[in-house]
């Protein structure tokens, strides 16, 4: 406060940048902190079992029911399993594509491609997932294609979801990853080949070190957008149920519960992102 | 500095505190005494409808099948529709008030009463009511204390829908689905609802008498395990589950699934897009629906929502609705419009004797809907857990 009335103009400054800066942090904690306390409050309250409105009186009794009941148990970790095969396929399939983008092809055709990966994402999410809903059809394109190798392809399920999911986030991840090869100096992959690396010893101690904390970044999305979706699920995940969906079946009738539910991801994030910042990630973000 | 950080401390707890306050007072201005209307005033121009698949057609979906634009001409009320896959969908949009009319059937019926998101409906206002079929009035899940909340509509009976080339010989019992699912791994589909667990325990009525399942909306603990128990049992050879219908049409037209549950204009639409499907009442009878226009007690247009309920139930609009869906009217001159001269006796529109057969969704409750005093009964919030544990 002593300080603010010393100078005038830093005073006039400061109080410039309080007006500047108010809107969004009140934004910030009461749309979106807020919400999320009250959510999280929401959880020990409980609801009338016959018109499902929400009846507040404090108890632990959905927390409780969450810990205890084997489902919810199987249904986050299958949750979680997705999310990181997603991730881990991502990473997989980002990695060569923005190498590619940021160094094997010529400046003029960069542009080219960092539009083209982004174009997917023009495309309405539904578009999408149904689209790949058609394809992976018992009759659909994915079948024909590989009935003559005497193959089957994966139907709907679990191996589909990920699959659709790894492709509906997959310029979320190379797009970090193509800007951190982009800055890449060329010098130091010229010193590494100087220095008598091969090509495999330079990806493995040059490359890939300066673009972990992308990886990271890219899987920061993939990994919290997974773990939040329910829409592929149900339209290419056949009888599969992650915990969007067990918050979406409780979410009309049962509130408290689906707060306690949604407090799994919310968890599940939160740890993630902690091991992502150690790792040193976000700030490459 | 120190002085910084108390004082953020402070507005951060003001913060809470006020948003523990709005969050406290939002549950008391329920409209629990929800009025109906004396008279009618001009329509407002707009009404907000929620409805099953096939109830508010346009004629996007079937040219023939159109009785918005003819409304919106008559009355001057712009539809505005919904289409919700579930009761339990219907229950929370109009939770959110803003909605008009809602289609519901008798799983939700009871739930928007009691929780006051339904006004009871002034019948005067509504001419064509005197024409309803007397069997649907008045009943417990549209009414009262005496006082109608809503205009019916149509009622009939969840099929069993099938692919005619992957399935030999023809179905005729829901063992098909249950005992048999096995016969079609992984191309069987069930509806995507708690309500279905009704379905199983309908199953058990006739496979295992000594159950002693008189209603399948009133199971006890033991009853309710058995109807998980074989609905998991289920689970391993269904491919998905649907609630929206355009995904079982994909579904049974791709051969995805080629077996499960439906309803007649499921069946219709599939067959429409020249998919090789029939549809039965299974031997056991079926589940079913019962539905009723009922009005927001949170209306804003409550004038052009009177007029839909009327016109909705009128003889023609009635006919129209009931074939294309696939149902019994409710009105029962609508049996002197329809297309098909036999459509009311097709679908034994006033044949009671039939409609015993078919129980009509309901909402469990604890106490016991078949009667029976001795014991509880699980209510729909534990069916709902138990359909997530049945999912897995």
């Amino acid at each position: 406060m002593r300080r603010a009335g010393a100078g005038g103009g830093a005073g006039g400054a400061r109080l410039r940048l309080a007006a500047l800066l108010g809107p969004p942090l009140l934004w910030l904690t009461l749309a979106y902190l807020g919400s999320l306390a009250v959510l999280l409050l929401s959880a020990f309250w409980t609801t009338d079992s016959f018109t499902s409105d929400v009846v507040r009186t404090w108890n632990t009794d959905n927390i409780q029911e969450l810990l205890t009941t084997p489902v919810y148990r199987t249904i986050a970790l299958r949750t979680l399993a997705i999310a990181v095969a997603v991730t881990l396929l991502d990473a997989l399939l980002a990695l060569p594509m923005a190498f590619c983008m940021a160094r094997v092809a010529s400046p003029r055709w960069r542009r080219p491609l960092l539009v083209a990966v982004l174009t997917p994402l023009w495309a309405s999410y539904l578009v999408k997932a149904y689209a790949w809903r058609v394809m992976l059809s018992e009759d659909g394109v994915v079948n024909s294609l590989l009935s003559p190798l005497g193959l089957h392809g994966p139907g709907y399920g679990t191996p589909a979801v990920v699959l659709v999911l790894a492709y509906l986030w997959l310029p979320y991840m190379i797009l970090p990853v193509y800007a951190a090869l982009e800055r890449l100096p060329e010098r130091t992959l010229e010193a590494s080949a100087d220095l008598g690396a091969g090509t495999w010893r330079t990806l493995r101690s040059v490359v890939l070190p300066a673009v972990r904390p992308a990886l990271f970044a890219g899987s920061v999305f993939t990994f919290s957008l997974s773990l939040g979706d329910y829409i592929t699920v149900q339209i290419v995940g056949g009888k599969t149920q992650l915990l969007g969906n067990a918050i979406a079946s409780q979410v009309t009738l049962d509130l408290p519960m689906a707060a306690a539910l949604s407090a799994v991801p919310v968890v599940l994030i939160v740890c993630y992102l902690a091991a992502v910042r150690r790792a040193g990630a976000l700030d490459a973000l | 500095m120190r002085k910084r950080t108390t004082s953020a401390w402070r507005s951060a707890a003001a913060v809470c505190a006020l948003l523990l306050t709005a969050a406290g007072c939002g549950s008391d201005d329920d409209g629990k005494a929800a009025h109906a209307p004396g008279k009618l005033g001009k329509g407002e121009g707009k009404v907000n409808i929620i409805a099953w698949a096939g109830y508010a057609e346009d004629g996007s979906n079937d040219p023939q099948a159109d009785w918005v634009h003819p409304f919106e001409k008559k009355t001057g009320c712009k539809v505005d529709t919904k289409t919700a896959g579930t009761s339990d969908e219907m229950v929370s949009l109009m939770k959110t008030g803003q909605y008009d009319t809602v289609s519901a059937s008798g799983d939700a019926t009871l739930r928007l009463i009691a929780s006051g998101d339904a006004a009871p409906v002034n019948t005067k206002l509504v001419p064509n009511y005197k024409d309803i079929f007397p069997a649907l009035k008045q009943q417990p899940f549209n009414s009262k204390d005496g006082r109608m909340y809503g205009i019916p509509h149509g009622r009939g009976a969840n099929l069993l829908m099938y692919r005619t080339d992957k399935v030999k010989p023809a179905p005729d019992s829901w063992r098909a689905v249950f005992d048999d699912a096995a016969a079609h791994n992984g191309r069987v589909t069930a509806y995507d609802s708690p309500i279905y667990i009704a379905d199983a325990a309908l199953y058990l009525m006739r496979a295992k008498p000594s159950l002693g399942i008189k209603n399948p909306y009133a199971l006890d603990k033991k009853q309710l395990d058995a109807a998980v128990t074989l609905l998991k049992k289920q689970h391993k050879a269904i491919g998905e589950y649907w609630s929206d219908y355009q995904k079982e049409i994909t579904a049974f037209k791709g051969g995805d699934s080629v077996i499960g549950t439906t309803w007649q204009v499921i069946a219709n639409l599939t067959q429409a897009e020249k998919a090789p499907v029939k549809a039965v009442l299974p031997k056991e009878g079926a589940t079913g629906w019962s539905d009723t226009w009922m009005v927001s007690a949170k209306a804003e247009h409550p004038n052009c929502a009177y007029k839909w309920l009327d016109w909705i139930v009128s003889p023609k609009v009635n006919a129209q609705v009931a074939e294309y869906f696939g149902e019994a009217p409710a009105n029962r001159k609508a049996c002197a419009e329809t297309s098909d001269p036999n459509h009311c006796a097709v679908f034994h529109a006033d044949d009671e004797k039939y409609f015993q057969r078919v129980h009509f969704w309901t909402t469990p409750i604890k106490q016991c809907l078949d009667g029976r005093k001795n014991t509880t009964c699980t209510d729909y919030a534990q069916w709902t857990r138990a359909w997530t544990e049945v999912k897995g």
